[in-house]
């Protein structure tokens, strides 16, 4: 400790400490400052670039996001649409089949009931035509043999039976 | 790594360079050694004999060599009136006097401490780096310890260490000015600002930022930038074969020191000067006790910066230069290679504390100026 106050300078200190502190305000002014400044408005800038690099990759990525929704979207509606089209298609030409059957079952029918009643007219008609001709033929051929018009009625009426169609 | 091998090579040659210098610092020393026994014994007037030519034959004797190795160390920490580069090579400088008004004198007046100077009808003598004042004869009393006991007029003398002081403010203004000036447009450094700049902005974000804060630093960074560099070149400086020995100068160190305290408190704000004075969250009986020990805190952080600083550098120097005067110790070829290697691996050793205390300086500096900013929440 002697040693160390021994060796104390006063002028040393004197000159150091006048010579650091206006090394500092210097410093500070013409050195310091300027570089600071310059490194904070790089960095500032820097910064601010790397940001909006960054806002631009995420609006890049939203609006392939949105595309890819959009094309998703128009490739359901595609889908949609085409398989609405095949189920109408096919709708309508099973409803045209079971139309058409349905359509020909009735003509069918209806032909069918035709033919049936034109057969029963035709039947009534010849069971008539062959009542009369009977009559008639009867009247001619036993108009001599039978006298009693009981025996006459009841000898046509089995005839006529006998005469069965079918 | 081809940095790595060049600086290799640097301090290959800075000890190439060294060694030499010390060998004739070492011819030299004895001179002046030989002179001062003749002063010693005579107790009386320096000697203004100047042959330097018949002193050089007790090399042989070992104790000789060992005392002046001790004298060389002592003569490179020490600082002095006169810039001495190599053998035969040196400037003088200045010596300013506060003695009975300014008296201001080249240092070649004391002829390296042979001769009176004379100024104003002053008369001044130099003895052992100091100067005392004398008659015209230019005697010196000594006390029993062989200090003089002349009175020694107040010293603002532009020493070995004030001129490097002085040099390096003019480095720095003019290194640090011309890389604010290489920033262009762009705002990117130019030559020197491209090494430099990242180290000024590791000052700023691993030294001032995480310490003091973000809200307070700005203010910090001018002292902690300069003073980082400061003590880093100057440091540095020490390392070369000039002799110098600023940062390893309790003077400085003490003026480093005081700068950081004075800051220190000026900035204090009301919650350091709470935690000193009247701790909070302790109980009112502790609260006196710990405002003594606070106190006592307030001036052992600065002074502990002195002596760090301080110390460490001057270790350094002790130890370097005593392992190279091993060499001539030894004085043998067989050992020297090894005093070499030794001494490169210590001069890199040297070199990383250099760097190293100036960035321990910085750090704590910023530590105290945190503490003294900041802010504590109060619940």
């Amino acid at each position: 400790m002697d040693k160390l106050i021994n060796d104390f300078s006063v002028g040393l200190f004197f000159w150091q400490t006048l010579v650091f502190v206006t090394l500092i305000f210097v410093l500070r002014k013409f050195a310091w400052k300027p570089i600071l400044e310059a490194v904070n408005e790089r960095e500032a800038s820097i910064k601010g670039a790397l940001k909006q690099a960054e806002k631009a990759r995420q609006e890049m990525e939203s609006l392939q996001a949105s595309n890819e929704a959009i094309l998703k979207e128009a490739r359901e509606e595609r889908e949609r649409i085409l398989k609405e089209a095949r189920d109408m298609k096919n709708n309508i030409v099973s409803e045209a089949k079971e139309t058409a059957a349905v359509e020909t079952e009735k003509t069918v029918a209806v032909a069918k009931a035709a033919i049936e009643a034109e057969k029963a007219a035709a039947v009534a008609e010849l069971k008539n035509q062959a009542a009369v001709l009977s009559i008639e033929v009867a009247e001619k051929v036993l108009g001599q043999e039978l006298s009693a018009e009981n025996k006459q009625t009841a000898m046509i009426s089995k005839m006529i039976d006998e005469v069965k169609i079918n | 790594m081809i940095s790595r091998i060049t600086a290799l090579f640097v301090f290959t040659g800075l000890l190439l360079i060294n060694t030499p210098v010390l060998a004739q610092d070492y011819g030299h020393e004895e001179i002046h050694q030989e002179e001062e026994h003749v002063e010693h014994n005579a107790h009386a007037e320096p000697n203004l004999h100047g042959d330097h030519a018949d002193t050089h034959d007790s090399q042989g004797d070992d104790s000789d060599i060992k005392s002046v190795v001790k004298e060389t160390i002592e003569h490179h920490l020490a600082d002095s009136y006169e810039f001495h580069v190599t053998e035969g090579v040196s400037f003088p400088l200045p010596v300013i006097l506060l003695d009975d008004g300014l008296k201001i004198f080249s240092s070649s007046k004391f002829d390296h401490g042979h001769s009176i100077a004379e100024a104003n009808g002053s008369y001044y003598v130099m003895h052992h780096n100091k100067v005392y004042k004398t008659d015209a004869n230019g005697s010196l009393n000594f006390d029993k310890h062989d200090h003089p006991i002349n009175p020694r007029p107040l010293d603002f003398s532009i020493t070995k260490n004030v001129f490097m002081i002085l040099v390096m403010a003019v480095f720095m203004v003019v290194l640090f000015g011309r890389m604010a000036k290489s920033y262009g447009p762009n705002k990117t450094p130019k030559k020197a600002g491209r090494f430099l700049e990242p180290i000024v902005i590791y000052v700023r974000d691993e030294i001032a930022i995480p310490n003091i804060g973000e809200k307070h630093y700005k203010r910090y960074m001018s002292y902690l930038l300069t003073v980082f560099f400061f003590i880093w070149f100057l440091n540095l400086v020490g390392m070369t074969p000039l002799g110098i020995n600023v940062t390893g100068n309790i003077a400085i160190t003490f003026s480093l020191a005081l700068i950081t305290f004075i800051i220190t408190q000026v900035s204090g704000k009301r919650d350091y000067w709470m935690h000193i004075f009247w701790m909070p969250g302790v109980p009112v009986v502790l609260k006196p006790v710990m405002a003594v020990i606070e106190l006592i805190g307030l001036f052992v952080k600065p002074f502990s910066l002195m002596i760090r600083l301080y110390a460490n550098m001057l270790a350094g120097h002790v130890v370097l230069m005593s392992i190279i005067g091993l060499i001539f110790v030894f004085g043998s070829w067989l050992v020297s290679p090894a005093f070499f290697g030794l001494t490169l691996v210590l001069s890199l050793l040297e070199l990383l504390v250099a760097a190293l205390q100036a960035y321990i300086f910085t750090m704590l500096a910023a530590l105290y100026f945190g503490s003294a900013v900041e802010e504590h929440d109060h619940h």
